[in-house]
């Protein structure tokens, strides 16, 4: 008898596991979302009050970041609260599964914090509600104004147990916040998370500023500033505010992206009316000439290895994309399709390069395979260009610009971003108008 | 007969109304050659009769006819006014990646700026900068008005 009982037990055992994981496959458009319950985590009653933070309200503000999170990936469906069946508490100790099955939950999310000796601590589980068991589960403590990120990172947690992919919330995303005429617009450095909160400005909008991108570890930002009416790339360190040019040129710099190390910028030097590109190595400060060519040579970006460089010539006449080794050599021509092509930006995974075309008066986001082969156009409108990855390579965002007016009224510039499968376009909450996106890698990782 | 005689009023009209028609949409874009501009409507003048601009066609930097025309003029202006220096801005219309104009409008001016030495004007006395996209003179979303903002302008800068 012992022994059946056991068999049975076993038996439970397996079937669970062989249900048990609820996986989403990304590599597709989800049409169909996987309904989770995200139940507002519960606040320990001996929490205790910490300046510049609503404890009370902690436990749901939280939940509603990571729903929030959920809801923008596409791939989930967040269900309404209301039909909530258990209290957050309870629920995080146990949840009654076959209650939450009713409300058609396949996955639930609970947790629990607890505001202490001016800490925060939390923990949350994850529950596949269909094998009635948990998936992931984990607590930790951080100070309780980095309640945001805490609700980033365990959306990063539960993401990445679900879909096998690294999750990308608990990043940022820099930009140029624009304001004003069209013909007059003022342009400055910002900041935000990737959700549009915590926004940030970096610089005052006394000059023009473009295109900035993150280092590796994002506490450095390329950019490039008309600063006393001198267009040059510049270095900025996020946590300093210290500036400064990069490199000795007597002309234009532009275009300038990090290495995959940090350690170089590679950028646009343009002299006598042609543009080459050049990187610089950040401690040595050598310089090295990339391509020569009479061509404008622009927009030049690593691959993820180091090894190559993809970039925008001029050279057979129209903007195309090139691929070349990092020191210059084996430069290869990889698109040919109708159109013309600009913005190349190698994924962090480094299968894809995205890109921009034109054709026919339109705009297009799109990605190919690193050889040129295999194109594939995301998204169509009247203008849009600067694609740049999420660190998992599967989002991309990029601006937008609305066709203006005889006066230029109507006139606006946004940031969207669109799953590379095509699918689950959106644009992204700005405090003001927005160009130049470059999104962050995973601050905690 | 009679209907014939119709039809030949009514191809007349027909044809009157093309040619007018004709007329007015070229009178519209008459300011347009191929897709570089010819007009006066945003063009400022260093001096009476010299041009501070010249246009340019989708994706070029080379000068017409007419920019050389105006170049010309500024060079001649530009020799009697020795101790005048000059900038020269380039610029492109808002249908380009910002990066890609960035180097277009630094082409465009340079190509302003090497014509004027052709013409014995001294590579010190002029600097460059491009603004790319940055700065449209027009910020209409039209053919007209991007025609308008490919241009490289002459600025004193003393």
């Amino acid at each position: 008898m012992r022994k059946i009982i056991l068999f049975f037990i076993l038996n439970i055992f397996l079937i669970n596991k062989s249900n048990a994981l609820i996986e989403i496959d990304i590599t597709r458009g989800n049409l169909d979302p996987l309904p989770i319950a995200i139940s507002p985590l519960h606040v320990d009653v001996n929490s205790q009050n910490y300046e510049g933070v609503k404890i009370k309200e902690l436990g749901d503000n939280i939940s509603k970041i990571i729903e929030n999170n959920f809801r923008a990936t596409g791939l989930f469906n967040p269900l309404k609260k209301e039909a909530f069946v258990q209290k957050p508490d309870i629920a995080h100790l146990k949840p009654r599964f076959e209650d939450w099955r009713l409300i058609k939950a396949q996955a639930l999310v609970t947790g629990k914090l607890l505001v202490k000796d001016g800490k925060l601590k939390v923990e949350f589980r994850l529950w596949d509600l269909a094998a009635a068991k948990e998936m992931t589960a984990l607590a930790f403590t951080t100070t309780p104004s980095n309640w945001r990120r805490v609700a980033h990172i365990i959306s990063d947690k539960i993401y990445e147990r679900l879909t096998g992919e690294e999750g990308y919330f608990d990043t940022r995303i820099i930009y140029v916040s624009e304001d004003g005429p069209k013909n007059q617009r003022v342009k400055k450095l910002a900041i935000m998370d990737q959700d549009g909160a915590n926004t940030k400005y970096l610089t005052l909008g006394n000059e023009l500023v473009l295109t900035p991108r993150f280092n590796p570890t994002n506490q450095m930002v390329t950019y490039m500033s008309y600063f006393r009416n001198m267009p040059r790339v510049y270095l900025l360190d996020i946590e300093t505010g210290t500036q400064e040019v990069v490199g000795n040129f007597p002309g234009m710099t532009f275009a300038p992206r990090f290495s995959p190390d940090g350690k170089k910028i590679v950028m646009s030097f343009a002299k006598d009316g042609n543009s080459d590109i050049y990187t610089m190595d950040l401690d040595s400060r050598v310089v090295e000439r990339i391509t020569d060519h009479s061509s404008i040579d622009t927009s030049p970006s690593f691959s993820p290895d180091g090894k190559f460089i993809a970039f925008n010539s001029d050279r057979s006449g129209l903007q195309q994309i090139y691929v070349m080794r990092s020191d210059g050599s084996g430069v290869k021509r990889i698109t040919f399709g109708n159109g013309i092509y600009g913005t190349p930006v190698w994924s962090p995974r480094g299968d894809l390069i995205a890109f921009t075309k034109m054709r026919k008066g339109r705009f297009y986001i799109g990605v190919m395979r690193t050889d040129g082969s295999g194109e594939r156009l995301l998204t169509e409108n009247y203008y849009q260009e600067a694609p740049s990855w999420s660190p998992n390579g599967r989002v991309l965002v990029f601006y937008r610009e609305t066709k203006a007016g005889s006066k230029g009224e109507g006139f606006s510039a946004k940031l969207w971003s669109i799953d590379i499968t095509g699918y689950n376009e959106r644009r992204l909450k700005t405090e003001t108008d927005a160009s130049d996106p470059s999104w962050s890698s995973l601050l905690s990782k | 007969m009679m209907f014939n005689k119709n039809l030949k009023n009514i191809l007349l009209v027909i044809f009157a109304t093309l040619i007018l028609s004709a007329c007015s949409t070229a009178k519209k874009s008459g300011d347009i050659d191929g897709d570089v501009y010819t007009g006066k409507e945003t063009v400022k003048y260093l001096a009476s009769g010299v041009p501070d601009r010249v246009f340019f066609a989708t994706n070029k930097s080379s000068l017409t006819t007419a920019a050389r025309e105006t170049l010309r003029k500024q060079a001649t202006y530009l020799r009697k006014n020795k101790s005048l220096n000059v900038t020269i801005e380039g610029h492109a219309d808002e249908r380009g990646t910002r990066e890609y104009n960035l180097a277009l409008g630094e082409r465009r001016a340079n190509a302003a700026r090497d014509y004027l030495m052709t013409y014995g004007i001294s590579g010190n006395r002029i600097a460059v900068i491009s603004y790319g996209k940055e700065k449209p003179v027009n910020p209409a979303s039209t053919p007209l008005a991007w025609s308008q903002n490919r241009r490289s302008v002459t600025v004193k800068v003393n």
